[in-house]
């Protein structure tokens, strides 16, 4: 059996990937992508825990499958925002949308 | 069911040709205005003559005295089971007299207006507060209690400021009327606190148990507030101090006197109805009508007889050196009244002792009649001339026959010149000062020669003094709605007097025997016809004996001139002590420190704010990155600070 260690190392390099991404990219549907990693290593970390702590029981099982769902339709509200950016800008480039600024 | 349900609406006419006159006049009865208040004040003089008819002789004597008839009541505000204010209309011989007296002069004012105001711009907003006043007055008068009277006294107060303002684009008469609100506004405070403390021991606001209560020697309320003291004075003497000191702003007591000449910037009626007829007597009827406490709390009734008393001496000084006619009317009505209070002053309760009594209710009545009277002819002589100064006056007898005979008339009355109507009265002020103290009647003697002296100064300064000047095109006397209140006045005037008030009107409700002492009166008269013969030698004719006699007596007559600097000391006060040590120290505490503080706060946002705006960059990523840091940050102070 994996030591539970390790699958924590790899949530946790998983989740600074996808911070650093989230932070350096500009790209719109990269950062987007970014945040799926962050999310996925949250549900690495659910089913891991859940394996390891509490075999008997689904909670962890079912928060991740919850964590899914929620990031599809998050993923597509996003999109669609993306998509009128890039109507109204022409780029999807996230510095572009500035208007709020001070 | 008492009979009287009628009384009602003689207070609610005026109030409603008030509501009409002052929503609507403006628009739809600008030149009617006056016919309708007219109209409506007329019905409720006939009734407030009908009260009076049935009140002393129809129902009359119960037992020997005039009842106090409770013809309406109702409870206004109520704040708990025992403490709840009434409103109500109290009918006794003093407020039926009050009545019929208001709603009389106030008629006659009326009247007087529709020629005196003809053409002025705000003519239905004039006839509103006209209706304004008499309705409050009406039902100040009728209270049944302290604090009806109260509010009906602050009312006549309001009333009394926007009529003395009327003319506002004035500064003198904007000035005036202020002083007018604030000073009587400072006696007002005086007023509630006493008030207060006659509640308080008397257990209630109504004046026949607030009496009951202090009169009963082995009451609890009356063992209380005698044996409670403040300063070394017992809570009753202060309570009614203090009330004195409301009622002696009003009546223009020395030395809250200062208003009322100023008042006189106002219109002429409404001086004659406001600051000589009805409000200014507001003071005395309200120590008349708390007289029962007064008679029996020998320290305040000396300070009553003390004020008016010095009041009555120092006006009629200061009347026989003003050059405004207006002015001089103003003084000698001070005068007067501090007569009527000094009068109260000597009185004692029951039996011939209350003589004063009657005689200062007396004076009341009387006085309303040709000191209005006075006003009018006033009115009527400005109306003319254009001017209040008495040097642009002068041989008006030829154009004015009507206002000749009828300020002559009033003049005889108020000298106190038999038969007219203020000899009766003011014989039974000197009578029943002569019965109390001998300085006291030589003073109030000294008073009524000065008062016959300066009141003839005036009369021969309007109407004789100079040839007829040319007056070009002049109204005369104005229309008849002008002459007709100066006749019926003057009938007034003449005949007031005859009527036995004793009779009606004595502190304990019994009827009083008044006698005619003809001997004792002797002397009354000749000092008054003295003071008219000095005023007949000086003013007849332009002669330079005013300015020699003037001369001779240098220092009495400048301080006369100047009102005895009581203005110039009360500006000292205000400006160099109560600005100077109080209004701005309050005022800088108020702007470094009250609002020092908020506006600190204030800029303390700002400037913070300025300094993290940076922060709000619009860039997602910069956002995220706080938020993680904010995590970070949360994170290891959970682990390893607050664990």
């Amino acid at each position: 059996m994996v030591p539970v260690s390790h699958i924590v190392l790899l949530s946790t390099a998983l989740f600074f990937i996808g911070m650093y991404g989230f932070l350096t990219r500009k790209n719109l549907i990269t950062m987007l992508m970014a945040i799926e990693l962050m999310l996925n290593s949250v549900n690495i970390n659910f089913v891991a825990f859940n394996k390891y702590l509490y075999p008997g029981k689904l909670d962890g099982v079912f928060f991740s499958i919850f964590i899914i769902a929620i990031a599809a339709a998050e993923a597509a509200v996003a999109i669609a925002i993306i998509i009128n950016l890039y109507r109204s800008h022409k780029t999807i480039d996230v510095d572009a949308a500035s208007e709020l600024k001070n | 069911m008492n009979g009287y349900e009628h009384t009602v609406w003689i207070l609610l006419l005026p109030l409603i040709g008030f509501v009409l006159l002052g929503l609507f006049g403006k628009k739809y009865f600008n030149k009617s205005a006056g016919i309708i208040g007219t109209a409506l004040l007329t019905i409720s003089a006939a009734l407030a003559l009908l009260t009076a008819y049935q009140y002393f002789f129809v129902n009359g004597l119960m037992n020997g005295v005039y009842p106090k008839v409770q013809a309406l009541k109702f409870t206004w505000l109520m704040f708990s089971p025992g403490l709840s204010i009434d409103m109500g209309i109290m009918l006794d011989p003093i407020s039926v007299m009050m009545l019929v007296v208001v709603t009389f002069v106030s008629l006659m004012v009326h009247i007087f207006s529709l020629g005196y105001m003809k053409g002025e711009e705000r003519f239905a907003t004039y006839y509103a507060f006209l209706g304004l006043f008499t309705f409050s007055m009406l039902a100040l008068v009728v209270s049944s209690n302290l604090f009806q009277m109260y509010m009906f006294w602050e009312l006549v107060g309001v009333s009394s400021y926007l009529l003395i303002g009327f003319y506002f684009q004035k500064p003198s008469a904007v000035a005036a009327s202020k002083k007018a609100f604030i000073v009587t506004r400072f006696a007002d405070l005086g007023f509630l606190i006493g008030i207060l403390i006659l509640a308080y021991y008397g257990r209630s606001l109504d004046f026949n148990t607030i009496i009951q209560t202090l009169t009963a020697q082995q009451s609890q309320g009356y063992l209380a507030a005698v044996s409670a003291s403040f300063l070394g004075v017992s809570a009753l003497t202060w309570g009614l101090t203090l009330v004195f000191m409301g009622g002696a702003g009003k009546s223009a007591m020395f030395p809250l006197h200062v208003w009322l000449p100023d008042a006189m910037e106002g219109p002429t009626p409404v001086s004659a109805l406001i600051h000589a007829a009805t409000m200014v007597v507001a003071g005395v009827y309200l120590v008349a009508r708390l007289f029962p406490l007064f008679a029996l709390n020998g320290a305040s009734l000396t300070i009553v007889l003390t004020v008016g008393l010095f009041s009555a001496l120092l006006a009629a000084v200061i009347a026989c050196t003003q050059t405004d006619i207006k002015r001089v009317l103003a003084y000698s009505t001070m005068s007067q009244i501090g007569f009527m209070m000094f009068a109260l002053g000597v009185s004692g309760y029951s039996g011939e002792a209350g003589l004063g009594y009657t005689a200062s209710m007396f004076h009341l009545f009387t006085h309303a009649f040709f000191k209005s009277l006075l006003f009018l002819c006033a009115g009527a002589v400005i109306h003319l001339v254009h001017s209040n100064e008495m040097k642009d006056m002068g041989g008006l007898r030829k154009y004015m026959p009507v206002t000749n005979i009828a300020f002559l008339v009033a003049c005889l009355a108020i000298a106190g010149i038999p038969p007219f109507a203020g000899f009766f009265s003011k014989e039974e002020i000197l009578l029943a000062s002569y019965n109390k103290d001998m300085l006291v009647y030589i003073v109030a003697l000294l008073t009524s020669g000065l008062t016959a002296f300066y009141m003839f100064r005036l009369y021969f300064s309007i109407f004789f003094r100079k040839a007829a000047p040319d007056i070009h095109g002049h109204q005369g006397e104005g229309p008849f709605s002008m002459k007709l209140p100066l006749i019926i006045l003057t009938i007034c005037a003449i005949g007031a007097g005859f009527i036995p008030f004793g009779k009606f009107v004595s502190a304990d409700g019994k009827p009083l025997e008044t006698h005619f002492h003809l001997m004792f009166s002797v002397l009354p008269v000749i000092v008054a016809l003295t003071g008219i013969a000095i005023a007949w030698w000086m003013y007849k004719k332009e002669s330079g004996k005013v300015e020699s006699v003037a001369r001779s007596m240098i220092g009495l007559y400048s301080a006369s001139k100047n009102k005895f600097y009581v203005d110039e000391l009360y500006l000292f006060i205000t400006k160099n002590i109560i600005f100077k040590w109080i209004g701005r120290p309050a005022a800088w505490l108020d702007r470094k420190v009250v609002d020092g503080s908020m506006n600190e706060i204030a800029n303390g946002t700002l400037e913070v704010s300025k300094s993290i705006r940076g922060m709000q960059s619009g860039k997602v990523q910069r956002y995220a990155l706080y938020f993680f840091a904010g995590i970070a940050f949360l994170l290891i102070a959970f682990i390893y600070i607050w664990k």
